[in-house]
């Protein structure tokens, strides 16, 4: 509290204060940051891979794609199909963006307590909001009395069971490593990991932990539905699955989720593996400057696993819905119970 | 050197058979429906494909053609032969020029002329060119097919480079219009040869391209390896053709085979790309490779071109004589031919069309049983057709 003060004067924020900032914070945060990489991935990453040109055409340096792309969708009619769970189908959008807002609560983007809410059990939040999208997309296939719909929201709900047990397991290696379950914890203990005796700089979990860093973001694609795990969606199969009856201004909506969702993993990806907003620059941590760097270095490390993120998405084709199955239950779940025995024993032995 | 049906096919044929009778014996309905098309994008037109489903599990599967049909057959019995070009060109629309070439043999075969060689030749050209322009899209939509949206992309951005230099003689990019009974209707433009000469060399640069990205994927070969194999026999007795027959073994090329006049394949140094296996996998290994061998035709004969004219002797107003002939060429999706009926005068008397693509569909619901959804896409995309070719 005393760096705060420093920068701060004497002022302590009352509850309500305080929450009404972070509310905001994130309230802006998440938005600007779904933009952003919807402008730097989506749009420059994509046309630069994949050789499009309207990015870097439209506008000066193709910046205007996204306004035009976003005012297509305004315009669009909000059509409800006719037989479809009106209720239900209207919501489902908005249930899948709340669990990406969810995300962004327990997010350390700095030390103590800058910007975050230091949750006790914050893996567990993180991972069980971001579960939550599932519902919506359910809600969005089973709404949508579309049989293509119906297919790919049952697809998403099967990928998820497969998908959320390794993801949590390789979580259970970080957790071993740094003995606690809250992410800002997590990161202080980052700062303090040395993996090969005392010396040098303090490391990131990735160093130890690269199988449960390939598992996580194995899980984290099929978590996003992106390709090669985009079965939900998968356009050429079920037509877009459970987005095909939307439009307009409620397909804008899944569109932000799914970038701004994106986002809010890469952050936790981030948080785990990379050492979160800490950098092992020699500087002190108790140093006032940290609340300016923390969001910095956070979010460079955001955009590089953004970047792999969307790398592989733009590189792979699809499996089949048993195949990747076949990879959850007989790779990702053994090599993840492996790595956290092995984790498990050598903490034991070296501690 | 005949494909087999692998195990883990018969046996789902076997368990969508148990499915079949589940789902009609206990539960008293018919499984679930799923209609595919006609506005689907795996079809790339408007195919209809009705897939009974039990679960994700293909229990039958029927291809409804017909949606798009426009009766070229019959409208070519209000147009004179030169003006059949201009309605044939729409068949195949993405290799639009190797569609003209058929029946304009037929009519010079009926009318017992012969192009000149320097025409013979350029004609060739523009047929292998419409073939690399037509593969080279398949295999990029092969990946928007299988959720590799970036092959698509790499599809359409070089195949501008094979259309360009199409568009640079004929004028036309997807219609060109441009065969005539005894010739071809214009010389090469200026500088033409070595332009063409470097678009080669691009597309064979694509084909490297693809095979690393798409081709050669560890998940693409999961997707396609054993999934949708046909074996020889069943290939042929559905009446398959093209590359679709060679990956199932079957030694068999119109262009090596049984050559019409008019096009110069015995001067060039090629060869026909068969693979054993018959599945998803080897139809879209044998495209790959053919591509190659087609840029390789392309530029063999670029450096061959002879000098001389171009048109035969023809009369102003073209009388084809009495009489009946069938010409079939190896168009990109597979033989084409033309059955053209004259009566001696300005336009024909019936024209029966045989296109590739009607054949090679027709095996879907043999093929196509037992299979996933997501195979019932691999197992179309890798048969390859194209709509205008199936409904005419």
């Amino acid at each position: 509290m005393t760096t705060v003060a420093t920068i701060l004067g004497d002022v302590t924020p009352s509850y309500w204060q305080s929450t009404l900032l972070r509310v905001l914070i994130v309230g802006i945060v998440v938005p600007t940051g779904a933009l952003v990489l919807a402008i730097a991935f989506l749009f420059k990453v994509m046309a630069w891979m994949q050789s499009r040109l309207g990015p870097y055409e439209a506008g000066p340096k193709g910046l205007l794609q996204l306004v035009a792309e976003v005012g297509k969708w305004l315009q669009k009619e909000d059509l409800v199909p006719q037989g479809a769970d009106r209720i239900v189908f209207k919501a489902a959008p908005f249930v899948i963006l709340a669990s990406t807002f969810l995300l962004y609560a327990a997010l350390p983007t700095g030390p103590d307590p800058a910007w975050a809410t230091s949750l006790p059990t914050g893996i567990y939040f993180v991972l069980a909001v971001g579960s939550i999208s599932v519902i919506g997309v359910l809600m969005a296939g089973w709404a949508s009395a579309n049989k293509y719909a119906l297919i790919g929201g049952i697809r998403a709900a099967g990928q998820l069971i497969a998908y959320e047990l390794p993801m949590v397991l390789a979580a259970v290696g970080v957790v071993v490593l740094s003995g606690s379950l809250n992410l800002q914890e997590i990161v202080m203990a980052q700062t303090q990991f040395h993996a090969f005796g005392d010396w040098g700089p303090a490391l990131p979990f990735i160093v130890v932990q690269l199988p449960l860093f390939v598992v996580f973001m194995a899980a984290v694609q099929a978590e996003l539905s992106q390709s090669p795990f985009d079965m939900p969606i998968a356009e050429s199969e079920i037509v877009s699955g459970y987005q095909v009856e939307y439009s307009g201004f409620r397909f804008l909506v899944f569109f932000l989720a799914e970038f701004a969702t994106a986002f809010g993993f890469a952050a936790i990806v981030s948080t785990l593996f990379l050492g979160g907003w800490y950098l092992p620059i020699g500087l002190d941590l108790d140093s006032p400057l940290w609340y300016v760097l923390g969001p910095i270095i956070l979010f460079t490390k955001i955009m590089i696993v953004s970047f792999i993120v969307f790398w592989v998405r733009f590189s792979y084709p699809r499996f089949r819905e048993d195949q990747l199955q076949k990879l959850a239950w007989k790779w990702m779940i053994p090599i993840s119970l492996a790595w956290i025995t092995v984790t498990s024993v050598a903490v034991v032995v070296w501690q | 050197m005949t494909a087999t049906v692998p195990d883990n096919q018969q046996l789902a044929y076997v368990a969508a058979k148990a499915a079949d009778a589940r789902v009609n014996v206990e539960f008293e309905s018919e499984g679930m429906t799923l209609n595919i098309g006609p506005q689907h994008p795996a079809t790339h037109g408007t195919l209809r494909i009705v897939a009974k489903l039990d679960g994700e599990q293909v229990v039958s599967c029927e291809p409804i053609p017909g949606y798009m049909h426009r009766g070229y057959e019959k409208l070519t019995e209000v147009r004179t032969y030169p003006q059949v070009t201009t309605l044939v060109n729409r068949l195949d629309w993405v290799g639009s020029f190797a569609n003209e070439v058929p029946f304009i043999l037929a009519a010079e075969k009926l009318m017992d002329v012969e192009a000149p060689p320097r025409a013979q030749h350029i004609r060739t050209i523009l047929f292998e060119m419409s073939r690399l322009a037509n593969i080279v899209l398949f295999l990029g939509d092969l990946g928007a097919q299988m959720g590799g949206v970036t092959a698509v992309f790499y599809g359409f951005r070089d195949r501008e480079f094979v259309l360009n230099q199409i568009e640079a003689v004929t004028g036309g990019r997807f219609h060109p219009n441009f065969d005539r009974i005894g010739g071809i209707k214009d010389d090469l433009p200026k500088g033409w040869i070595a332009e063409t000469k470097v678009a080669m060399d691009k597309v064979l640069a694509f084909c490297d391209q693809i095979e690393d990205l798409l081709i050669g994927n560890e998940i693409f070969q999961m997707r396609a390896r054993g999934v949708g194999v046909i074996p020889a026999d069943i290939a042929l007795s559905y009446g398959l053709s093209g590359a679709n027959l060679r990956a199932s073994g079957v030694d068999w090329d119109t262009r090596r085979d049984n050559c019409a006049p008019g096009l110069v394949y015995d001067k060039v140094d090629w060869k026909v790309i068969t693979h054993p296996d018959g599945d998803s996998f080897a139809r879209c290994w044998v495209r790959l490779q053919e591509v190659r061998e087609s840029a390789k035709i392309c530029q063999q004969l670029l450096d061959t071109i002879p000098a001389g004219p171009i048109m035969a002797k023809v009369p102003r107003i073209i009388k084809v004589p009495e009489g009946e002939a069938y010409v079939e060429t190896e168009n990109p999706l597979g033989v084409m031919g033309y059955y053209v009926v004259s009566k001696g005068e300005l336009t024909p008397f019936r024209v029966k069309i045989r296109t590739p693509s009607f054949n090679n569909i027709s095996v879907v619901p043999w093929v196509a049983k037992g299979v996933y959804v997501p195979d019932v896409i691999t197992i179309l995309a890798s048969l390859y057709f194209i709509l205008g070719d199936i409904d005419k």
